[in-house]
């Protein structure tokens, strides 16, 4: 695999993401192949690649949720691979305090209501829920009006934003957004990739979006293309 | 937001799941409570009424029916005795105090019961007003008896042949209440106290000439004769002595009390597996609808990990989950099994033979709520584990 060159700040000291050939395997298949990038502060970054390249599996690895098998993976100053020795408890701290994760699907709890399921997240990262910071949050995203709605009287547009807002919430480092348009129209694209940048502009976050639209890859100026497998 | 709301939020999701999960708790407890409140103030009560009484003397027949009719009235009597039986008695060495009973009438439902005044101190009885009967048709009632007929000291009443309601009435025997016993949640509230003599005098009619009287006093019978040994030797002497006579048996309240509790307890053992038998599928809906939880939740415990929560709280979650339907089930089991027992004693039981209340608590009604949690963590214990092993590899491909 040859991921294209990183951006020149990519490689800045100060980066919040820096990746070094790294590699995973899953059932003695290669799934990523000495991939290499790093990622500034505030960089806006797309991993591109056809189905089955590694781009949910590289979004992964950077939080914490699998292992991989060689190179050197560093997130927000942490040596991911040093953090795993401490056991996975330690990468699930590390990827609460750190880490803003956009799922493909927005992934919320249904019997909750909007504002609930902003404070739930904070609970389950083991932070003291901040009923204040999320309606400012759910207002931020103009969705204040929707704080009581369950989840599935919701479009999925007002889900995606929801999953946007939770992610935000906690004010990671990096927020990693996986296929976060994936069966949206144009205009529905546009607004959360809109919201995505702005509000990682707004709390000083890199974003990583794994994606195989065209529409999103164009707007972003850095780009990691992963081969097919 | 909390564990707590989540969970209240989870229940409220699926309500008829967690409503047949509570209902089946609380029916295994509340059955299991009802049992225990029922035998366990039976018992009492039976105890209570037996304390002091070492023997009862009375007809041949069924032992049991003995003590029944003697000691807790509730049976009638195998027949009658020579009321020189009562002499004989007092004149063994073996016997301390023996002290008459005679049955046969009674005033709407509660028995008439020819005695004499020492009575109310084997009973730890004391007059709440009037005083006590001195001579024949006077009467003290039980303050049961007083409650429900509302006779007061110096009113007067005529007794109905037989010991229920519905007999023929004495009308030219009249008696008069000299005074009302205080309560004593026991079996002489619901008695009414008279000599000896005027169970006879009701039932003997007046004497011809004086042959007639004479006859008529060496005929004269009482119904049994409650005894308490002079020493503990007597206890295996004094039956064996009476049964030899050809008209006398002895009955031990404490024997047939305890033999009456072994056939019953067959009835109340089958009740308590029936009790168990509920806990047991409750443990199971436990089980089945934390199950289905974990197939409805699996993106939501999933999104847990994800956020950052261990494998150690998602277990604790569906376990708390089990307790708390459990715990909601045994509390609302107990109140039920209170609340049967209370209507039962009021419903079932107007004249109060078997007073019942369900305002009584013991520490095996804790022992059932502690039985019915371990029970509900039990059930919960394995659909908790497979939580906990919820994968964090694959969540986000798994959209």
């Amino acid at each position: 695999m040859s991921p294209e060159p990183a951006s020149p700040g990519s490689a800045a000291p100060e980066g919040v993401a820096k990746v070094e050939g790294l590699c995973v395997a899953r059932t003695g298949r290669p799934v990523l192949r000495a991939v290499s990038f790093s990622l500034s502060a505030g960089a806006r970054a797309v991993v591109t690649g056809p189905s089955g390249s590694g781009k949910t599996t590289l979004l992964s690895v950077l939080a914490g949720l699998v292992s991989f098998d060689a190179g050197r993976v560093e997130v927000a100053g942490e040596d991911l691979g040093r953090l795993a020795h401490r056991g996975q408890r330690a990468l699930d701290r590390f990827r609460a305090a750190r880490i803003g994760l956009v799922p493909q699907q927005p992934m919320l709890f249904g019997v909750l209501g909007v504002l609930d399921n902003l404070l739930a997240a904070q609970h389950f990262a083991g932070r003291q829920p901040d009923r204040a910071g999320a309606l400012a949050m759910l207002q931020r995203l103009g969705i204040e009006e929707l704080r009581d709605r369950l989840p599935g009287r919701l479009s999925r547009g007002q889900q995606q934003r929801v999953a946007i807002a939770r992610a935000l919430l906690n004010r990671p480092a990096l927020i990693l957004a996986d296929e976060p348009t994936a069966n949206l129209d144009d205009a529905a694209t546009e607004r959360v990739l809109t919201l995505l940048q702005a509000q990682a502009d707004a709390e000083g976050a890199a974003l990583l979006v794994a994606t195989h639209d065209a529409r999103v890859r164009e707007r972003f100026a850095q780009s990691l293309a992963l081969p097919a497998p | 937001m909390s564990t707590a709301r989540l969970l209240l939020a989870y229940l409220h999701a699926r309500p008829l799941a967690a409503l047949l999960t509570v209902l089946l708790v609380a029916l295994g407890v509340g059955t299991l409570v009802a049992v225990t409140l029922v035998t366990g103030q039976a018992q009492q009560r039976m105890s209570r009424d037996a304390a002091g009484i070492d023997l009862v003397v009375g007809a041949k027949g069924s032992p049991l029916q003995l003590v029944l009719a003697g000691v807790f009235h509730l049976d009638v009597p195998p027949g009658n005795v020579p009321a020189g039986a009562l002499g004989e008695l007092r004149a063994n060495r073996m016997v301390a105090q023996a002290m008459p009973l005679a049955l046969g009438d009674s005033l709407r439902g509660f028995r008439i019961v020819g005695t004499e005044p020492a009575l109310l101190d084997w009973y730890g009885a004391r007059l709440a007003r009037g005083a006590t009967f001195q001579a024949p048709m006077q009467a003290v009632l039980g303050a049961r008896v007083a409650r429900d007929t509302g006779l007061e000291p110096g009113g007067r009443f005529v007794g109905t042949h037989g010991l229920a309601p519905g007999g023929p009435v004495h009308e030219d025997h009249v008696y008069t209440v000299t005074g009302v016993l205080a309560p004593t949640g026991g079996v002489i509230d619901r008695l009414v106290l008279t000599p000896v003599e005027s169970v006879w005098q009701v039932h003997e009619g007046e004497p011809a000439d004086e042959t007639e009287r004479r006859i008529l006093e060496a005929e004269r019978e009482i119904t049994l004769v409650l005894v308490r040994y002079a020493s503990p030797l007597a206890a295996a002497t004094l039956p064996r002595a009476v049964n030899a006579s050809d008209r006398l048996q002895a009955a031990s309240p404490a024997v047939e009390s305890a033999r009456l509790f072994n056939l019953v307890g067959l009835g109340v053992d089958g009740i308590r597996a029936f009790g168990a038998v509920l806990m047991a599928a409750a443990a199971l809906s436990v089980f089945v609808a934390l199950f289905q939880a974990l197939s409805d939740r699996r993106r939501e415990l999933a999104l847990m990990r994800l956020l950052g929560a261990s494998p150690a709280r998602l277990f604790t979650l569906l376990l708390l989950e089990g307790l708390v339907l459990t715990a909601i089930g045994a509390v609302v089991g107990t109140v039920l099994g209170h609340a049967a027992v209370e209507l039962a004693g009021r419903w079932l039981s107007p004249t109060g033979e078997w007073t019942l209340t369900g305002f009584d608590f013991d520490t095996m009604q804790g022992w059932y709520l502690a039985g019915a949690l371990a029970l509900g963590a039990l059930a919960a214990l394995p659909p908790a584990i497979r939580a906990a092993r919820t994968p964090l590899a694959g969540v986000l491909s798994e959209n």
